[in-house]
């Protein structure tokens, strides 16, 4: 007896008072994070890369990734892009009659194609259970199947594309570089760095990279420098010394002990700008190129990560349940507005 | 480096014994040492050892058995030319049974594998060279009246070590191929290796014929440290059997930029393109033919080197068994010197036909809908005249209740 419109009614008038106070309290808009000060990564210098793929064949081996064909005889693992079972890929630029190395026209350039390591990642993001997740202290983007349901949000969040589903198997899973952090333990730090033959990929903590980036940009083109190869040891590292790890190895802050690699070669003709330091709040992967970056496959990306955004937009919409009542009330409003009167007639009529 | 010193001062002596005993300067000894040390992959001044252990005075036994061969793994070991080898098969180690190499004849023969084995009993090291026949009780190879299981049961038995020599001993060989006649299921002697005889696990020099430095320093090896080396599963030392000849191939880098030759003679092959696509069994091949050559023929005399694809004889089920012009399994697979362009169309796009069926599909679910619909409304329209006519006909009191 009238008690269905009444409590419509009532639905109506709370959810308008809910909005009011939602609108009322205002939802701070989320700040892009900055990377973890501890954060690993990796710079690649794509003046020093020879092309060997040494880096490809050794996060293979790493990874315990089978190879991928392209050719029609399956003699070489041929990737073509990153994928469930690629997760480091030399692609190369190519333009005109490619006369000479890192030249933007009639040349050609190699570029690295892996996780960037985000500092604020947008697969972590889009990932409905914590199957992506960012290491708090390391910020390396680990993924952990046992939790993933397998929705491939992340594959569509990634503005650098690096999370690929293996759409070929029944189990599959998300592959993608986790900066080889099952070696960690036992001092091994990211494969394509150790085997890197040029120090074109090189492993330490994104900070000292940044500063080691900036040497390199500051450098006049053609003059001889020194180069470090393998894992960037940072400054205060040289005072320290290695210890014993009881396995017969020797440590040197946690990493296996290393002879130093560096190495005397001329400079490249850097374009000053290291990728990764502003784009997408900063990267833990960073990248130092003669070549556009945008024609060696490096999107041109604001210096707010889209994980600030979009969560903005969402915690606003769903902060204190508003838009579940908003969009309730607005479908009862019009669920009501069409109620039939015969229909209200017949129900009199039965009653 | 202190071993180093310990040949030039502790051992002159013994060194000196040595250049009289085998008529080879002491210098080009040492070298010999150092080449095996070498071979085996030991550090700098190992030769200091096996130097040490081959002057010993005592020489150990040998003792080699011959069945299903064709005498090539002891003609390989007889043409090593750096020191000369006999030498050192007849001086470092004393032979006392090698059916080749021997003077005796008959009894005496046999009479001299009796004696020797009763003298180094559970000292001398047995060597088998060739296949061993066992379909019906073996009969297919006597020695002395004796059949090979026999002869080399006896000798196992008593041996410190036994090494099986060439691929015939390793796991049959070539004896071992099954012809192809419908109904064979073995070769016709049913060729075995000698661990397979045994039953029990041999160390094997696998090779058509092997490489004499590879037997030569699994036998230093045993008489420096008094075991044999490291071995993988199928019996053969990791020294010299851990690596692809892939791996090593000094064509490897025309098979990574995809240069082969096609045939033999075209212009690929006259310069030394790779021979993947002839056949070549270096990618499923374990052996360091590719490093050490083949025999002790010189720098790249080996059968890449000459021009024709590795038939595989160090690896069971290649050798003898693939056919030689058929590619071989890539056992693991690398990235070759070319490179993806930044952006890789994958895929195809949709062709014109693909394009007309997927039209052609949705148009025809469009007008089914469009049908359903409306069927949907006339069946709707046919039950309501329905209804009116029941109405009409029987019902007043439906057609009142309606109004009220």
């Amino acid at each position: 007896m009238g008690t269905r419109r009444d409590f419509l009614k009532g639905v109506l008038a709370g959810g308008a008072a809910a909005t009011a106070g939602a609108v009322a309290t205002p939802v701070r808009a989320r700040e892009t994070r900055p990377r973890p000060p501890e954060a690993l990564g990796l710079l690649y210098d794509a003046t020093l890369c020879v092309g060997c793929k040494a880096c490809v064949a050794a996060c293979k081996e790493a990874n315990h990734n089978p190879p991928e064909f392209s050719t029609v005889d399956h003699l070489w693992d041929t990737p073509l892009d990153t994928s469930g079972y690629t997760f480091n890929l030399i692609k190369m630029y190519r333009n005109g009659t490619m006369d000479a190395k890192d030249q933007e026209t009639n040349g050609y350039a190699f570029m690295k194609t892996s996780c960037m390591h985000c500092g604020d990642p947008s697969c972590v993001s889009a990932c409905p259970v914590s199957a992506m997740t960012k290491d708090p202290v390391t910020g390396v983007v680990g993924y952990n199947p046992d939790k993933c349901i397998g929705c491939r949000y992340c594959v569509a969040a990634c503005p650098f594309g690096i999370p690929k589903y293996q759409y070929d198997s029944p189990t599959g899973r998300i592959g993608k570089c986790e900066l080889c952090r099952h070696r960690h333990k036992d001092g091994h730090y990211s494969a394509c760095a150790e085997v890197c033959p040029t120090g074109a990929t090189l492993f330490g903590r994104t900070e000292d990279l940044l500063a080691e980036a900036k040497r390199r940009l500051a450098m006049k083109p053609g003059e001889r420098n020194r180069f470090p190869r393998g894992r960037l040891r940072p400054a205060q590292e040289k005072m320290l010394q290695g210890k014993e790890d009881g396995k017969g190895a020797k440590m040197r802050l946690g990493w296996r002990h290393e002879p130093d690699q560096s190495y005397e070669t001329p400079a490249g003709k850097y374009l000053q700008h290291v990728y990764g330091e502003k784009e997408y709040g900063g990267t833990q992967v960073l990248k130092l190129s003669a070549v556009n970056f945008e024609k060696v496959g490096m999107p041109k990306l604001p210096p707010d990560a889209a994980a600030a955004l979009s969560e903005t937009i969402q915690h606003t919409l769903y902060g204190n349940l508003v838009m579940p009542f908003a969009v309730l009330g607005a479908m009862t409003w019009v669920a009501k507005r069409n109620v039939k009167p015969d229909d209200d007639e017949s129900d009199k009529g039965g009653s | 480096m202190g071993n180093r010193n310990e040949i030039f001062e502790t051992s002159r002596k013994t060194l000196q014994e040595i250049e009289q005993r085998l008529e080879m300067p002491r210098r080009e000894f040492l070298q010999f040492c150092a080449t095996l040390a070498v071979t085996m992959g030991l550090p700098s001044g190992a030769e200091a050892a096996v130097a040490k252990a081959i002057e010993a005075a005592k020489r150990p036994s040998v003792i080699w058995l011959h069945f299903q061969e064709c005498t090539g793994c002891s003609e390989s070991l007889l043409r090593a030319e750096h020191p000369t080898l006999e030498k050192l098969i007849l001086d470092v180690i004393s032979l006392d049974y090698h059916e080749t190499l021997m003077a005796a004849a008959g009894h005496q023969a046999e009479a001299a594998r009796k004696e020797a084995m009763k003298a180094n009993k559970g000292k001398y090291v047995l060597v088998v060279e060739g296949a061993i026949p066992t379909k019906n009780n073996g009969i297919y190879c006597k020695i002395g009246g004796h059949t090979a299981i026999d002869l080399v049961k006896e000798c196992a038995a008593d041996a410190a070590a036994v090494i099986a020599i060439g691929s015939c001993a390793s796991w049959g060989g070539m004896p071992s191929t099954i012809p192809s006649i419908s109904g064979a299921d073995s070769s016709p002697t049913g060729s075995a290796g000698v661990a397979e005889v045994l039953g029990k696990s041999v160390v094997t020099i696998p090779g058509c014929p092997p490489n004499p430095y590879n037997f030569l320093a699994t036998v230093v090896h045993f008489l420096t440290f008094g075991k044999l080396p490291e071995v993988d599963k199928l019996g053969r030392p990791k020294f010299a059997y851990s690596r692809l000849i892939h791996e090593n191939c000094e064509r490897r880098a025309h098979f990574d930029a995809g240069r082969f030759a096609m045939q033999f003679g075209d212009a690929g092959h006259r310069q030394g393109y790779c021979l993947y696509k002839l056949g070549c069994k270096g990618p499923e091949t374990y052996a360091n033919c590719s490093t050490l050559g083949f025999g002790d023929a010189g720098e790249n005399n080996w059968p890449v080197g000459c021009g024709h694809p590795c038939i595989g004889c160090t690896e069971k089920g290649v050798g003898f068994q693939k056919p030689i012009h058929q590619v071989a399994k890539m056992l693991n697979v690398t990235p070759p010197l070319q490179y993806p362009r930044i952006v890789e169309e994958q895929g195809k796009a949709a062709s014109f036909a693909s394009a007309a069926a997927v039209a052609a599909v949705a148009g025809a679910a469009a007008g089914a809908a469009i049908m359903l619909t409306r069927n949907l409304g006339l069946s709707h329209a046919a039950e309501e005249a329905e209804r009116a006519k029941d109405a009409g006909g029987a019902g007043k009191p439906a057609a009142d209740k309606a109004q009220v």
